[in-house]
């Protein structure tokens, strides 16, 4: 290896000799790789973005790497911006510039803002020669250091073969042609994932290494460089094993004449602290020493995931500095000692709000930062949340005990699920992540009318108001509320949420009722924070021009395919319905006519429960139980999981919850698209005319226009046809629960008990479906289903709920429930938007025919719901607000 | 002309004193500074030196003269101040070319003379680029430290108006000198560097930093060595310091540069520090005395003077730069 010297500048001198460590560049000063600074820079937060840089330099970076693609974002104004004010800044400029972009644009304009040598990353051969050449001339000219990506015409190199092609190459273009210092060249030869499961992706790391040093040896002067903590990509979760691969990378990598890197201080684990046998299996696969090396890292990666837990009672983060504890707590959820540390740490600053702003939000942006790059899941943010809930609780009396004790909050945000609806769990988890990026949360709970709505944004002066609704239903009142914000002068954004809520629902229907702000969707809780950031900060303009030319987009479209979507009339649909052959159809009579009452218990609905939508719930995604083994989330989920199953014991052992449900079976038949339910098997009584919808869409030739009614026997057959009804709950005396943990600032808790409960409500309606299908009914004695096939509904036989697609008609449930008693029976009453109270609750009919299957009724015209409305003996406007969101 | 790099491991050359203190030595009037070419110009002119050269060149003459008789090996135009930006305050950015073209132009005349007489001892032009009156890297506003009132473009290109009408007018060398801010002098560096590549020439370059305070740091806050790092890239004849201290203080500053240039080194002190009215005090052999200090070192390759000396002060360097060897360029591979 020849004797090189690579010299750059800020304030003062870095010279990187062949004796000089490893230089460790600072990656934090990032928008593509930090959510925090991005967030800083979007929002115009410059004093706080340069504190990130003055952190890292702090922490020891000896280059800050500055990027700013982002497309968010002026990227050139940005980098122009953000180096003007770092050279103002002489405990930052003092360590070299390393300019950061794809864009050439950005780098020159970042070149000329720089007084000392700095390094521009990267150039490369992707776009040919020409343009490599006249860049790299330019960059010399400017005198900086440059990176070169190994990447040509043809693509990134893969290969140690194409690595030094292309490193070759670059050398000879840049020394030859360009007169490049040789010492200012760095070569990016790729770190690429390894064990990833694919055979192609074993070689990565030893490429690597073989590529660096066949650089150092053959191309004098160059240095090589890269961005370690790609290498354990597809260990995202495990950071031990992650921490043990980055430390045996960079061991090898040095070894081979790395001298320059990309590396999170806190990934990193000491060579030789790693575990033996860890480094080991680790060594294999960065070496490529075995064919199983992959298989046998990844097997011996899940023991460690358990050593991991013994972690957790490891108490030897209590002996760290006060400040320490309290980030350590916050990134790892745990409040066990949170009184003590900030009692401690209270009498180490002058004021109390000083803790709060000090080390419990650097804790918290840490877990932001996390959260933001996929190393932290929801569920650990809404633990870590807890605990940052707590410490505020324990020092609010010392900080009104104070004159002017201000805690200054990002913006603050009202949120309510809207009147007639109860759900709040998504609303709970946007409110939990907005609360750690720093907003102040005032939650009006579920089921708020919109002039308390008002009332309270009035009042407390909100920035932002957020909406939350499950049931359709809860649409219509979201307008309303948009309407009275319009009235009340409101001009703050409104963010609408929620299963059902949707962008074009949004666009469509909310948007043009409120002018006086901007109205935008959001899909999750994960995407909130950019949102209302995007809305408080100072792009707000940019952001709402591109919401409203979106939206734009949204309604012409919407308008467009809805006058192309054909929709027959409601007697040409009636004409087509579904034919079953009851000639050959002999409806089973049920085993016990009548309603009955169901009592169950945890155990008997432990195996009915379908985990993959809790997990969905949690926004963790993959399927049950395979989720539990998922290389991103699968630490994650399986904490989580243990996390419901302890709790779940609880609630079966502690009886938190009361679980009631009831059946009714009837005698019944369909009269047109009406069912009649009949008190007995007379059939002369009407008890219910059940008014099924059609669907009304153009059908291809020979496919139906099915309504649920075509599954019960028409009465001119003559046949005596059965239906059921069901209302169960799991959700009874879960109030007292959630109040306690939220009184305890437990929102991790709060959220996991409700998503518990909808989970059992759930199990309780396939179980006690079961019970229908082989006992009460009995048309499918003999019928034997594992779990699995029961979730897959493999069984004959639908339970369609009213609010659901086969029968959106939410007032369906007002007849369903008085023809089960069901209110006075499982406790579950309906609100006025027919949501059902408490929310873990679920009610449906009973279809037995072997054709009958779920569908959705899809939209619908005028005239149908002109014959519900007149069949039902409602006013048309009535049932045009409840079937609204059905309608073309 | 003689391969100015040849000498230079040769011998120390010795480089002109103030251009300023000599003409202050001329009581001039406004009128001297518009004779012939800016009668009607509306704002007052008197301060404006680098006009003198088209005005009243046969004084700028003189003075080159005066240092070339004391011993100057390379005199400096006078056009410290001939950029667009610095014109600006006396709206004469059209005066530009004719000032480093003329300035060159008389400095060569002077230059050819003295070479004719002593054809041994070769005279040389150094094209005097001063770092403007802007600076790229500090607001000039303390309440918005992100604002600049000049960019890198805008010095880019005025640099490269003064650079091609010196090169026009016959310099030998370009001088970007008194750098108290090195992202300007980078600017000045692309712009010759741009020209070079356009006219296919290549002149030999000094770079020379202002180290204004005693931590040895620039106005911009760079170490010396950070200083010398940031304009490696080019290369350059010397890279050195001037001003603002007097010789004895930049001493170790000029170590550093010894020790780290991969080029050869130059420096030229005031005449010590300004007195309580402004002016130099250090007499020839006060200043001297101080210079040998460092000549005996064998730390600089080019000595000169700047506030404050006069063709005294360079006689007596230049006698002083006679007995010494000049620093040895170590070779780099």
């Amino acid at each position: 290896m020849s004797k090189v010297t690579l010299k750059l500048s800020g304030l003062e001198p870095l010279i990187v000799t062949p004796e000089s460590n490893f230089v460790n560049v600072g990656e934090r000063t990032n928008v593509t790789g930090s959510r925090k600074f991005l967030r800083l820079i979007k929002e115009d937060l410059y004093d706080e973005a340069l504190s990130v840089a003055r952190e890292q330099v702090e922490g020891g970076a000896q280059i800050i790497d500055i990027n700013m693609d982002e497309g968010m974002i002026d990227g050139k104004e940005a980098m122009v911006r953000f180096l003007n004010l770092i050279a103002a800044e002489p405990d930052i400029a003092r360590v070299p510039i390393m300019i950061d972009s794809s864009k050439w644009e950005i780098i020159e304009a970042g070149l000329q803002c720089i007084q000392g040598k700095g390094v521009v990353n990267s150039i490369s051969l992707k776009e040919g020669e020409e343009s490599f050449i006249a860049q790299a001339k330019k960059i010399k000219r400017y005198g900086a250091a440059v990176i070169v990506m190994a990447f040509d015409e043809k693509g990134q190199a893969d290969s140690y073969e194409r690595r030094i092609e292309i490193c070759e190459r670059s050398y000879r273009i840049l020394v030859d042609v360009v007169g490049f210092a040789k010492d200012d060249i760095i070569f990016d030869p790729n770190i690429f994932p390894v064990a990833t499961g694919m055979e192609e992706h074993n070689n990565n790391a030893l490429d690597f290494f073989n590529a660096t040093k066949w650089i150092r040896e053959n191309l004098p002067g160059a240095h090589v460089s890269g961005g370690v903590s790609n290498v354990s990509f597809s260990f995202r979760g495990n950071n031990v094993v992650r921490e043990a691969m980055h430390a045996a990378f960079l061991y090898h990598a040095i070894q081979n004449g790395m001298d320059m890197g990309i590396v999170n201080p806190s990934m990193l684990e000491v060579y030789d602290d790693v575990d033996k046998e860890l480094m080991e299996y680790v060594e294999d696969v960065l070496l490529n020493r075995r064919d199983d090396a992959t298989e046998r890292l990844l097997e011996f990666a899940e023991t460690v995931r358990g050593e991991g837990k013994k972690r957790e009672v490891d108490l030897s983060w209590r002996e760290t500095t006060v400040q320490e504890r309290l980030a350590h707590a916050l990134v790892k959820g745990i409040a066990d000692f949170v009184d003590e540390d900030v009692e401690e740490c209270r009498h180490l600053y002058e004021r109390p709000i000083e803790v709060i702003e000090g080390p419990l939000m650097d804790g918290m942006n840490i877990v932001g930062d996390l959260f933001g790059s996929g190393k932290m899941f929801l569920p650990q943010v809404v633990k870590s949340a807890r605990v940052m809930k707590k410490a505020v609780a324990y020092l609010l009396p010392y900080i009104e005990a104070e004159k002017d004790g201000k805690q200054s909050s990002a913006g603050k945000v009202l949120m309510a699920t809207v009147k007639g609806d109860v759900h709040d769990i998504g609303k709970n988890i946007v409110g939990v992540v907005l609360g750690c990026n720093n907003y102040e949360i005032i939650d009006l709970g579920v089921m708020v009318p919109s002039e308390k709505i008002i009332e309270e944004a009035v009042k407390n002066n909100v920035d932002i108001i957020g909406l939350s609704g499950l049931i359709t239903p809860s649409l219509d009142e979201m307008v309303t509320v948009a309407k009275e914000m319009e009235r009340a002068d409101l001009n703050v954004p409104l963010i609408i949420g929620g299963a059902t809520t949707s962008r074009v629902h949004t666009a469509v229907k909310i948007e043009e009722h409120f002018t006086k702000d901007q109205t935008v969707h959001v899909l999750d809780a994960s995407r909130s924070v950019t949102v209302v950031e995007s809305l408080l900060g100072k792009r707000k303009d940019a952001f709402v021009k591109d919401i409203r030319a979106e939206y734009e987009k949204i309604r012409e479209h919407h308008a467009k395919s809805r006058s192309a979507k054909k929709v027959i009339s409601i007697d040409e649909a009636r004409n087509n319905k579904l034919k079953i052959n009851w000639a050959e159809f002999t409806p089973k009579v049920p085993n016990k006519l009548g309603i009955t009452e169901v009592k169950v218990t945890v155990s008997d609905l432990r195996p009915y429960i379908d985990w993959t939508p809790f997990f969905r719930t949690w926004e963790l995604a993959g399927k049950y139980p395979n989720i539990l083994e998922d290389e991103v989330v699968g630490v994650e989920a399986k904490r989580l999981f243990e996390d419901a199953l302890e709790m779940l014991a609880k609630i079966e052992k502690e009886r938190w919850l009361e679980h009631k449900g009831v059946v009714g079976l009837f005698p019944a038949n369909s009269v047109g698209d009406d069912i009649e339910i009949y008190e007995d098997d007379q059939r002369e009584k009407v008890l219910y005319k059940q008014c099924a919808m059609r669907q009304q869409s153009k059908k291809a030739s020979g496919v139906p226009n099915i309504a649920l009614s075509d599954f019960i026997a028409p009465k001119e057959t003559g046949l005596r046809d059965y239906i059921g009804g069901f209302a169960v709950t799991s959700g009874l005396g879960i109030e007292k629960k959630v109040e306690a943990f939220e009184k305890n600032h437990d929102d991790y808790n709060s959220i996991l008990v409700k998503a518990l409960a909808d989970r059992l409500a759930e199990a309780f309606a396939e179980y006690l479906h079961e019970k229908v299908r082989k006992e009460l009914w009995g048309y499918a004695a003999e019928e034997k289903f594992s779990n699995e096939e029961l979730i897959k509904e493999s069984y004959k036989g639908i339970r369609p709920a009213p609010g659901y697609p086969a029968c959106p008609d939410h007032t369906e449930k007002i007849g369903l429930f008085e023809l089960l008693d069901a209110t006075r029976i499982t406790g579950v009453s309906l609100t006025d938007s027919l949501a059902m109270m408490p929310a873990a609750s679920v009610s449906g009919w009973y279809f037995g025919h072997p054709e009958a299957k779920y569908f959705g009724i899809g939209k619908i015209a005028k005239d149908q719901v002109a014959s519900i409305a007149e069949r039902k003996g409602l006013e048309l406007a009535e049932m045009e607000r409840w079937l609204s969101s059905s309608m073309l | 002309m003689k391969d100015i790099k040849s000498i230079l491991e040769k011998r120390i050359l010795v480089l002109d004193g103030a251009m300023g203190t000599m003409i202050q030595r001329h009581d001039l009037e406004e009128e001297d500074f518009r004779k012939g070419w800016f009668e009607d110009h509306g704002q007052p002119l008197k301060g404006n030196n680098d006009l003198l050269s088209l005005t009243r060149p046969e004084i700028i003459k003189e003075i080159h003269a005066q240092y070339f008789e004391a011993g100057a090996d390379i005199v400096e135009t006078n056009t410290f101040s001939g950029t667009t930006i610095a014109q600006a305050d006396y709206a004469l950015e059209s005066a530009v070319y004719d000032i480093n073209f003329h300035s060159a132009k008389i400095a060569r005349e002077v230059a050819d003379e003295f070479t004719a007489r002593e054809p041994q001892k070769p005279r040389f032009v150094a094209g005097s680029i001063g770092p403007t009156n802007r600076t790229a890297s500090i607001s000039p506003d303390v309440n918005d430290p992100g604002f600049r009132a000049i960019t890198f473009e805008e010095l880019g290109t005025a640099y490269k108006q003064q650079v091609e009408a010196l090169m026009d007018g016959g310099v030998d060398i370009l001088l970007v000198e008194t750098v108290f801010d090195t992202l300007n002098a980078k600017a000045a560096l692309f712009a010759i560097d741009e020209v070079f590549e356009e006219r296919d020439v290549k002149l030999p370059i000094m770079v020379s930093g202002t180290i204004t305070d005693q931590s040895g740091r620039t106005l911009t806050g760079q170490t010396t060595d950070a200083f010398l790092i940031s304009v490696a890239h080019m290369d350059l004849l010397t890279v050195g310091l001037n001003c603002a201290l007097g010789a004895s203080m930049m001493r170790p500053y000029l170590q550093v540069l010894d020790k780290n240039a991969p080029f050869g080194v130059s420096a030229h002190p005031n005449a010590g520090l300004p007195n309580e009215f402004g002016e130099y005090d250090e007499t020839p052999e006060m200043m001297a005395e101080q210079i040998k200090e460092f000549l005996s070192e064998g730390l600089v390759n080019i000595i000169g003077g700047c506030c404050g000396t006069t063709p005294e002060h360079i006689a007596a360097i230049a006698e002083l730069a006679k007995e010494y060897s000049p620093r040895q360029l170590e070779v780099h591979v």
